[in-house]
């Protein structure tokens, strides 16, 4: 651990470069993997942002003459069977990729973090009854619970965003705990219990800035997984529902019996989600490592 | 130890109770008419086609909590789950003939993960920093990224388009030819056991590592013994205990995978069952699965903790 690396760890003492300058130098120092993975990620932000931008034709644009085109300097990533650019639905896949991905995991984030600090800090009967909850809950598997609950409300973006980050949320609730716990005992909250301050002002001035490298961490990995489980809901047919360009979506229903013929359409797809996962899956290993020393080697 | 049993078992009924509120409360709670849904889509069978058979059909006609004890006590008391609103059979009679198959492809999945895993693992630890250690944890770190669902696919269109070769899409039941069954299973297996062999690897070689730096290890290695028996005996026994625990942990995302293996490669498994339903719109096999699936993720748990007695003497249940 070097002296310029010393005010990151401490929150208190101002950086001169300021925290997040600091811990990006330390990212690509020490962590060059991690620091591919950030650049990854922020590609994959660039393109959903963008896709507007970035995609040479319209997201349903159909063009029966060039049908299942193999990839060419015209059509970068080829045509599906409706003669459709695969680049540009690869694009506004992203973008729909981004605003699940980040919506779900704000969500679950929020969620954990007000069960994980409330159970955490204040313990006993709820704590103990909240944490049943949370037992059943985990029993369930996410995808399982995604088409029960597509099931009885139809599918759509807003429903996927809810159900993910209400279970994400409610699974990572059991991290944060653990950070509150052990964070609940040290003696700054205690004197700030002995000096009369409030609950919520405990909660809020001295819990909640402690647990926050968990926080970031547990917000980072949700966006990868979120992406990952909306892509098998969506494979699957209960997801976004077509024309919409979801990268699980271009992978299953017609597009399936082309890919036979045109054996691009099931590669594209399938590479930028795995691209995208593992730039957020090492992007997050590595924050863990820098941010938060007691979680390594943990998933 | 049957103390210990017996407390495991009552600390489960109120895990199973919020398991059971979960289920029953997402298909019955969430804004949303199912009735209307169904009615909307003609996803109604002709025998009960106005909106007060179909209330009567699913039980809705009555007040909430009545509406749960008599689904709970049907099942507690008669292990019955209702029937399908589509063919007369019995939910869990459809059921039990779906979760062999279901139950066979998670096992030789879990199989596989564990094969890959566990070797895998320990040759990472014990040769921490060579290529070979890159190798192991650069895959299981892409398998993590891998879906599941694209592998299948790539798996069943690059082989049908260079060689011809395409899986057969007809299942074989066990009982008809249990190799002709097994072999059929064993491509979804694979992919789905690698896809969980990551996190497993990388917890199994986080424990080696630690564990190869106790004492104790110290001292086999001083008492000139081999490696085999150094690693084997004395390290990966103690540092299972995790990885076992991972297990159980993962067992959702086990489940959750088999449906989508079944998906694929068209297996008639529980997956497939939920999905069928699904599309159909039948309640009461939609809760059944719902159900059982998070009873089996309980119960897997339970078998988890009971067999550290097993793996580590050193885990005596009071």
């Amino acid at each position: 651990m070097s002296a310029t690396a010393a005010p990151a760890e401490t929150s208190a003492a101002p950086s001169p470069r300021g925290p997040m300058a600091s811990f990006f130098i330390r990212l690509v120092r020490d962590k060059p993997l991690g620091a591919i993975g950030a650049v990854i990620f922020l590609l994959f932000l660039i393109c959903g942002v963008f896709a507007d931008v970035l995609a040479p034709y319209g997201i349903n644009q159909i063009s029966p003459v060039n049908r299942l085109k193999p990839p060419s300097a015209r059509f970068w990533l080829g045509t599906d069977h409706l003669g459709r650019d695969m680049l540009s639905r690869i694009l506004y896949g992203a973008q729909l990729s981004v605003i699940i991905g980040f919506a779900a995991a704000t969500l679950a984030t929020i969620i954990s973090v007000v069960i994980g600090i409330v159970t955490g800090y204040l313990g006993g009967k709820v704590d103990l009854i909240v944490q049943r909850v949370v037992d059943a809950w985990m029993s369930f598997p996410e995808l399982i619970i995604l088409i029960v609950v597509v099931s009885v409300l139809g599918p759509g973006m807003i429903q996927v965003i809810f159900v993910l980050g209400l279970t994400f949320g409610i699974g990572g609730s059991r991290i944060i705990r653990g950070a509150v716990v052990s964070v609940r005992e040290q003696m700054y909250v205690h004197s700030a219990q002995s000096m009369g301050a409030s609950t919520p002002r405990i909660l809020l001035q001295h819990i909640l800035p402690n647990v926050l490298p968990p926080i970031i961490v547990l917000f980072t990995t949700r966006v990868g997984a979120v992406i990952l489980v909306e892509s098998g809901l969506s494979f699957l047919g209960f997801g976004v529902p077509p024309p919409a360009p979801t990268w699980g979506g271009m992978l299953s229903g017609t597009g399936r019996t082309y890919m036979y013929m045109a054996p691009w359409l099931a590669l594209a797809p399938g590479l930028c989600l795995t691209l995208v996962v593992y730039g957020i899956n090492v992007l997050g290993d590595a924050m863990r490592d820098l941010l938060d020393p007691r979680m390594r080697g943990s998933r | 130890m049957r103390a210990y049993v017996i407390r495991r078992l009552l600390a489960l009924i109120p895990t199973l109770f919020f398991a059971s509120v979960i289920v029953f409360s997402t298909v019955r709670l969430i804004p949303g008419d199912i009735i209307d849904m169904m009615i909307a889509q003609n996803d109604i069978a002709a025998d009960k086609t106005s909106r007060e058979q179909l209330e009567q059909a699913l039980g809705l006609d009555q007040p909430m909590y009545i509406q749960y004890f008599r689904w709970m006590g049907g099942i507690l008391l008669r292990g019955d789950f209702g029937s399908s609103l589509w063919q007369e059979q019995s939910v869990i009679g459809e059921i039990m003939e779906r979760l062999p198959t279901t139950f066979q492809l998670g096992t030789m999945a879990l199989l596989v993960a564990l094969v890959v895993a566990i070797p895998v693992g320990v040759w990472s630890a014990i040769r921490q920093d060579t290529w070979g250690d890159y190798l192991g944890r650069s895959f299981s770190i892409l398998m993590l990224a891998v879906p599941s669902f694209w592998l299948g696919t790539i798996v069943m269109v690059f082989p049908a388009i260079w060689w011809g070769i395409s899986p057969e899409v007809k299942f074989v039941p066990f009982w008809q030819d249990p190799v002709g069954n097994m072999l059929q299973l064993s491509l979804p297996a694979l992919i789905l056991g690698t896809s969980l062999s990551a996190i497993s690897m990388r917890m199994t070689r986080t424990m080696m590592l630690e564990v190869l730096r106790q004492d104790y290890v110290r001292t086999a290695w001083a008492k000139g013994m081999g490696e085999r028996t150094v690693v084997v005996r004395h390290a990966l026994r103690n540092a299972l205990i995790p990885v076992v625990t991972l297990i159980g942990l993962q067992a959702p995302i086990l489940i959750g995978g088999t449906v989508i293996m079944e998906q694929i490669f068209v297996i008639p498994g529980m997956g497939l069952m939920l999905l069928e339903a699904v599309s159909r719109r039948d309640y009461p096999i939609i809760t059944g699965v719902f159900l059982i699936v998070g009873v089996a993720v309980v119960l897997i748990n339970l078998l988890v903790d009971l067999s550290y007695g097993l793996l580590d003497p050193k885990v005596r249940y009071r």
